[in-house]
């Protein structure tokens, strides 16, 4: 059998650089903002934030626009009563939760999500779920998870909900594939379709879609992570026997062909049958990179810590779009995950893990990038200080993984290069 | 506990936010979690603003519960002190800080900055966005005003404009053109662009204009005791409203009753003129704040020639006046904070518009209801970039172009009755000046389609024939859900069980109006 062709990396990496570890202000989102797209994603859950007004109101506000499709998500909004007893507080819930189920009864799988009121008060969110489940059995399952700004960030609301999700998993023997991330629908049938083309047999993907699509998972299960932020999620999958396949992550041609290698050789596909179910779309993700990236080139790029996708973005932005990375900053560095493209990364930006804001923002001026890769909260005033701003949510809430969005990817970020040059203001 | 999907406002430190970013000068030290950052896309996304709101969160973690969030505090106050050089900074707690209770004024006192540091309590389980921004600015009125002398000339201070505020910004301009034409200057504006040495000289001013009483009232209330600075109570929105007002300002300011320039004021004359017939007896419901609702439903019923047929507010605090208001039209107020409530309120008076906040407008386009926004909770089509102010002469202005707007016009709305099988020109079609609104009339045959059945549909006891069903759709969408709600309330006053065409047109003829 002919070897794999593999990547080059850099003569050095950033696997080794020092680490950046200030604390200060984190100008970041709680992991509730991840119900956003949860919620989309898994048709028949419903997410019920436990918490406070303001709970209910970052979520109203991260959607951006109000999806008013009466959304699967809530909040059951603690007062001031909830607080003074906790037996109450539980009553409270059970009350609120029958309510919602026979109000929706389409729902099959409710997640009660913890916040940082519920989490000071210690309202035991895990004997709840148990209790409640027992009462909607089997119609409906009741799962927790914590999503608080205390001790979450953002992308990691998504990952604490699928690493609740996987105790409850049926064993099974089955030689097959777990594909883990929540993907915009229309990316998992893309990467699903390379996998099976590759002729692996059994592909799942966590989270299905709905309660109905059965997944289970054992000591024959491999799994390969779409999303650089689910740490927890792959501890718990290993922790019930499964195989990770560690490799870089599917963002630009190089990264999605990294990614689908790492498939073939765990399950002996040859490179002859690699090569041809991937030549095409390769080609077709380069050209199309190429075209989008043409902006981008030359041009220094300052990532502000948000998403977790911050080390894989810089990774393709710097070998496929011809950047060069100032700063990487990361809310959290998931060695386990992102090591394969922190090797890809020449070394030379700072890398920085956790955030104080006020001393990134003066790294961030000094370093005066062509582009800044930062969340809501500081675009528009770094834009009004000179400075040109890519909002780093839309690279969640938009398909960019695989082959077909590796095009979209590079343009996504030279947009706002391009809009600059177009404007005569 | 209390589920809810969407929030008309926020905890009340937002509404302390909304002061403090409003404000130049200041500093807010807020103990709060990480995730409690999301608020300053309010202000820079929302309000397109360009700079980060002056407000430093200490982000403590799981981790710092267990040790010092108290350190953590006072560390954030230095860091904020020495980076920013406030002249003065407010503190305060979120809602999780506040069951962890460091006790941030006390905390803050002890460190003796060289500046005054005015503590917050905001209760975030019992009180709102407003209330916040209410008591904050009360509360920096208290600390940081100090008694001077009047000015020479009769001066006023116009207060209550803040940060996220509906149409604030231009509210200023019109209503300090407005003032100006009467010889009255503006002392100082509050807390929008002002200093905390603004603040101080507040008490200058002959009097104070309460522009909006959400988030000024109990300030006023606090200086017309300690300075004797009497308030004015009208708010100018809509030109009864304006008129009023300056007869109030006439009568604290001591001036001689000579008419005012409103030269620039057409409202009057779009609403007399002949095209606007059709607005007669328009039935329309009314939701916002309780300020802004208030006004609404003057302007509707006396300036706009509406038939108000529901009117609500969502702020508890404001439910005495809304009550009344709503008394005195007939009506029973609706005071309620819940969405679906609201919703399903509208749906059963199946009012022909809504005036209501982008939550209504949600609400108007599931029911095929036309909606135009009269109040906050703001989205980013409330900061237009041209001059869209509420209140004076050019208020009203822009207020009758706003609410006409969603309307289907005059001459059209006839040409839709009569030719409702025009391919072309039919319902789904919307009226013809919103082109760009097409997908939002797909969705309407859709709704319609899914509640439409074409088997006789039977509702109260009371059935619908199908050819009475089929004489119904013949009627145009924007009052067919009028005429089956008058249909069948008058089939069951009359105690008749099947609807047929005859009871169609019994029951139109019984509302005819």
């Amino acid at each position: 059998m002919n070897a794999f062709t593999q990547i080059n990396p850099p003569s050095t990496g950033c696997g080794n650089a020092p680490v950046l570890k200030q604390r200060g202000q984190r100008e970041v989102f709680c992991g509730l903002t991840s119900i956003v797209w949860l919620h989309r994603k898994i048709q028949d859950a419903f997410f019920l934030v436990v918490g406070s007004r303001t709970c209910a109101h970052l979520l109203q506000s991260a959607a951006g626009v109000m999806i008013f499709a009466e959304p699967r998500f809530g909040t059951a909004i603690l007062e001031e009563k909830d607080l003074a007893g906790l037996a109450d507080a539980n009553e409270e819930l059970d009350r609120e939760v029958e309510r919602l189920l026979a109000r929706r009864p389409d729902i099959r799988q409710l997640f009660l999500v913890g916040s940082c009121p519920s989490e000071v008060i210690k309202l035991d969110l895990s004997r709840a779920a148990e209790r409640l489940t027992q009462a909607h059995a089997p119609q409906v399952r009741v799962l927790n998870f914590t999503g608080s700004g205390i001790e979450t960030t953002f992308t990691q609301g998504e990952d604490e909900c699928l690493a609740s999700m996987v105790p409850v998993l049926p064993e099974t023997e089955a030689e097959q594939l777990l594909l883990v991330g929540a993907l915009p629908d229309v990316v998992e049938d893309q990467l699903v379709g390379l996998i099976e083309a590759l002729g692996v047999p059994v592909v799942k993907a966590l989270p299905s879609r709905s309660a109905d699509v059965e997944v289970g998972i054992g000591p024959n299960t491999k799994f390969i992570v779409a999303q650089p932020f689910l740490g927890a999620t792959a501890g718990a999958l290993t922790g019930r026997g499964a195989q990770h396949l560690a490799a870089p992550f599917p963002f630009g041609e190089e990264g999605t062909t990294a990614w689908l290698r790492t498939i073939a050789e765990a399950f002996n596909v040859s490179p002859e049958k690699f090569d041809e179910v991937t030549a095409a779309p390769r080609a077709r993700a380069q050209k199309a990179v190429a075209a989008a990236s043409e902006r981008l080139s030359g041009k220094s790029v300052f990532f502000f810590p948000d998403s977790q996708l911050e080390i894989p973005l810089a990774r393709f932005l710097t070998r496929e779009c011809g950047m060069t990375a100032l700063e990487i900053g990361a809310p959290y560095i998931h060695r386990d995950l992102v090591s394969a493209d922190l090797d890809l990364i020449a070394e030379g930006p700072v890398l920085s893990e956790g955030q104080d804001v006020d001393l990134q923002l003066d790294r961030c001026r000094a370093a005066k990038p062509d582009l800044t890769v930062c969340g809501l909260g500081l675009a528009n005033p770094l834009e009004a200080e000179g400075l040109a701003t890519k909002w780093a949510i839309e690279l969640v809430f938009t398909p960019i993984h695989g082959y077909e969005q590796a095009g979209d990817l590079a343009a996504l970020f030279a947009k706002p290069l391009k809009r600059r040059e177009g404007l005569t203001l | 506990m209390k589920l809810t999907v969407w929030t008309y406002e926020g905890p009340p430190h937002v509404g302390a936010m909304r002061v403090a970013t409003a404000m130049k000068g200041l500093h807010y030290v807020l103990h709060a979690p990480q995730g409690d950052t999301y608020a300053d896309l309010l202000f820079t996304m929302i309000e397109r603003r360009d700079h980060r709101p002056p407000v430093s969160y200490t982000t403590f973690q799981a981790r710092d519960l267990g040790s010092d969030t108290a350190t953590l505090f006072k560390e954030s106050c230095k860091d904020a002190f020495d980076r920013f050089k406030p002249e003065a900074i407010i503190v305060g707690a979120s809602c999780t800080a506040e069951l962890i209770q460091d006790d941030p004024g006390g905390l803050s006192e002890s460190m003796g900055l060289p500046v005054p540091v005015i503590p917050l309590e905001l209760p975030s389980y019992q009180r709102k966005e407003n209330f916040g921004a209410s008591e904050t600015f009360y509360e920096i009125c208290r600390a940081l005003s100090t008694p001077v002398e009047r000015t020479p000339e009769i001066t006023c201070n116009i207060l209550g404009p803040t940060a996220l505020g509906f149409r604030h910004r231009d509210d200023v301009v019109e209503l300090s053109s407005i003032l100006e034409s009467l010889g009255i200057a503006v002392n100082v504006v509050a807390p929008l662009d002002a200093t905390p040495a603004d603040i101080q000289r507040l008490g200058a001013a002959h009097f104070n204009v309460m522009l909006y009483p959400e988030t000024c009232e109990t300030a006023c209330r606090w200086l017309e005791r300690e300075y004797k600075q009497p308030f004015t109570k009208t708010v100018p929105i809509g030109v009864g409203a304006t008129r009023d007002f300056i007869a109030e300002v006439k009568t604290i300011a001591g001036l001689p009753d000579i008419a005012v320039d409103d030269s620039r004021l057409r409202l009057p004359w779009y609403s007399r003129s002949v095209d606007s017939t059709y607005l007669t007896g328009k039935r329309v419901f009314i939701f916002g704040d309780g300020t802004h609702a208030i006004a609404a439903a003057r302007i509707a019923k006396e300036e706009m020639g509406f038939e108000v047929v529901g009117l609500g507010c969502y702020n508890r605090e404001f439910a005495r006046p809304v009550r009344a208001c709503a008394k005195e039209l007939g009506l029973e107020a609706l005071i309620s904070d819940d969405y679906l409530e609201v919703e399903a309120a509208i749906e059963a008076l199946q009012p022909e518009m809504i005036l209501g906040t982008q939550m209504e407008r949600h609400i108007g386009k599931r029911l095929g209801i036309p909606c135009a926004v009269i109040s906050a909770p703001v989205h980013v089509q409330d900061f237009p970039a041209r001059f869209s102010p509420q209140v004076g002469w050019e208020g009203a202005n822009v207020i009758f172009d706003t609410w006409v707007h969603p309307l289907v016009m005059g001459l059209e709305e006839h040409l839709l009755h009569m030719f409702r099988e025009d391919f072309e020109f039919h319902d789904d079609a919307g009226a013809s000046h919103h082109g760009s609104h097409t997908p939002a009339a797909q969705k309407r045959r859709v709704i319609e389609e899914a509640t439409d059945t074409p088997e006789p549909v039977i509702k109260d006891g009371v059935t619908w024939l199908a050819d009475a069903e089929k004489e119904l759709r013949k009627i145009p969408f924007f009052v067919r859900g009028k005429a089956r709600r008058n249909t069948e309330k008058f089939a069951v006053e009359q105690g008749v069980t099947s609807i047929s065409i005859e009871t169609l047109y019994e029951a139109k003829a019984h509302y005819a109006r």
